[in-house]
């Protein structure tokens, strides 16, 4: 039987962005402090160390900054999705994150690809934020 | 300005290797032993002479506290002990805490080791499942993310920036391969192509298997002590001429760039310590764990322009003989060995060994400054060193 794929590890930091993934939204983290952006949820802003943080939703809009073609899985849960592609993308309000890019046409992506938020499900209404090629380059 | 500087203070009066490959006799910490023992011997050193000790980190074995577990399975009770964990750029950081400690009289003998039974002690896939956590538990490792996707990406965008080519990385293994040839020691002992590289089975394109470093058993060590007492000793010392890390983050995520990095930073602070240039170097010992990095360091710590160093491997200027800064002459991670914070200690085994001379053709003539740069995570943390056969 496959190993199904990871769920979501949610803690103090985490919860509300999880929280926006099962209700199908893409949350990040802006200071209000300095008003930069960043991804990656922490206590605190990595640009000022103000502790005045909110969350927005992002438009889930953005662009492949690097890709790659997963042909060997380094989990046996990942096993059956090869080959898949791992990308980095660039959000339309600044911030980089990883995820995978889905879809029929996944393995055409290539870097400067838009790139549009969706999400997948984990199970137990767990969802990851995923993406999708959405026509044209950033 | 910085404090004291540490420039001509230590010498390495020490190396050593243990044996290398698949060692199904061998514990990780009976790796460490054998290479410190080793080291020891070659110092013409007696294990009461030792009053610090430090070590890495260990994947396959159980030990939390590893730097004290190594004392005590080595029976030493030193003043100065620590185990230090900044991946790939370990063993080089850790030359830099002995030599503060010795500087600082806080220790006077440093044995510094590194190493594991990756081969033997774990199954591939075990190996490739315990690296995994080197990416973000809960942003990459949800995407089944490895670390040769995570170099892909990275080689991905020196090809776009630079016109880096397939070519030019799969060379980088051919090359070391050639030099890893002219090292008794050397895991791979087989001739490779750089065809064979192309061909290789695809990992995380544009990365192949023989882009990927190896999965050795293997542990090394160096001894480091006061140029002061360096001068009584057997071995011709390596004097530490200058030192400097950076660092600018651990996942890829939030790394700043995928074409710059902490190197140049790192490089910097070596050079201004030593008072020398990257015109000054005669041998270079770079972190190859994939082959598009030692591309990315030769261009970061001026060995060539910025979008050269696919070239510079490519037409043969890293190679022995080749006309410029010979690079990775033990044959580097993809060719001599890898485990652990042991693959990146070798460079500094071999800088040594260049050094002292007397290599046959593996010998880059008239050696007299060594670079060598080890790098952790995803080229995340740097240290830069230049040792050299003089005090500078």
């Amino acid at each position: 039987m496959a190993e199904t794929l990871p769920s979501p590890v949610v803690n103090a930091d985490s919860a509300p962005y999880w929280q926006g993934a099962r209700e199908g939204r893409l949350l990040i983290r802006r200071c209000d402090a300095c008003g930069k952006t960043h991804f990656m949820p922490r206590h605190l802003c990595p640009a000022c160390w103000s502790a005045d943080l909110r969350w927005v939703e992002a438009t889930g809009r953005g662009t492949v900054h690097s890709f790659t073609v997963i042909r060997r899985a380094p989990l046996a849960a990942f096993a059956p999705r090869v080959p898949y592609v791992v990308a980095l993308i660039d959000l339309e309000e600044g911030p980089r994150m990883m995820a995978n890019i889905l879809g029929e046409d996944a393995l055409d992506t290539a870097i400067g690809d838009a790139v549009a938020v969706c999400f997948e499900d984990r199970g137990e209404g767990a969802a990851v934020p995923q993406f999708r090629r959405a026509g044209g380059r950033g | 300005m910085s404090g004291t500087s540490l420039r001509n203070r230590v010498a390495i009066v020490g190396v050593g290797e243990s044996d290398i490959g698949k060692v199904p006799g061998m514990t990780g910490l009976g790796l460490n032993a054998q290479a410190a023992k080793r080291a020891l011997d070659d110092a013409g050193l007696k294990p009461p002479d030792i009053d610090g000790l430090l070590t890495a980190y260990s994947f396959t074995e159980p030990y939390f506290m590893l730097g004290s577990v190594l004392c005590e399975y080595l029976g030493l009770q030193p003043r100065f002990n620590a185990s230090l964990v900044v991946g790939g750029a370990t063993p080089a950081v850790m030359l830099k805490h002995a030599a503060e400690a010795i500087v600082a009289g806080q220790a006077e003998v440093v044995l510094v080791t590194a190493g594991e039974n990756r081969a033997t002690g774990q199954s591939r896939d075990q190996a490739v499942a315990a690296l995994t956590a080197v990416g973000h538990p809960y942003f990459e490792q949800p995407y089944g993310s490895s670390i040769p996707g995570f170099y892909a990406m990275i080689a991905r965008r020196h090809m776009l920036e630079y016109g880096t080519t397939r070519e030019q990385m799969a060379e980088v293994a051919a090359t070391t391969r050639r030099h890893a040839l002219l090292h008794p020691n050397a895991h791979m002992k087989a001739p490779l192509t750089r065809e064979q590289v192309l061909s290789a089975k695809p990992i995380a394109d544009p990365l192949g298997m023989l882009d990927c470093c190896l999965i050795s058993d293997a542990g090394g060590a160096f001894i480091v002590t006061s140029a002061e007492r360096a001068a009584d000793l057997r071995a011709k010392p390596a004097y530490l001429l200058g030192i400097g890390e950076f660092h600018t983050h651990e996942h890829i995520m939030c790394a700043p760039s995928l074409t710059e990095f902490g190197a140049t930073r790192s490089g910097a602070a070596a050079y201004r310590m030593a008072g020398l240039g990257p015109a000054d170097i005669d041998v270079a010992e770079l972190y190859d764990c994939f082959s598009v990095v030692p591309i990315i360091e030769a261009e970061e710590l001026g060995l060539c322009p910025r979008g050269e160093g696919g070239r510079y491997w490519l037409d043969g200027r890293a190679a022995i003989g080749g006309g410029a800064v010979p690079v990775n002459t033990h044959g580097g991670m993809l060719s001599h060995a890898h485990a652990g914070a042991a693959g990146g200690l070798f460079g500094i085994v071999e800088a040594v060994r260049q050094l002292r001379g007397g290599l046959g053709a593996r010998q880059v003539e008239g050696a007299e400054v060594a670079l060598v740069h080890n790098e952790g995570g995803i080229l995340s943390s740097h240290c830069t060193m230049l040792l050299g056969k003089d005090k500078a």
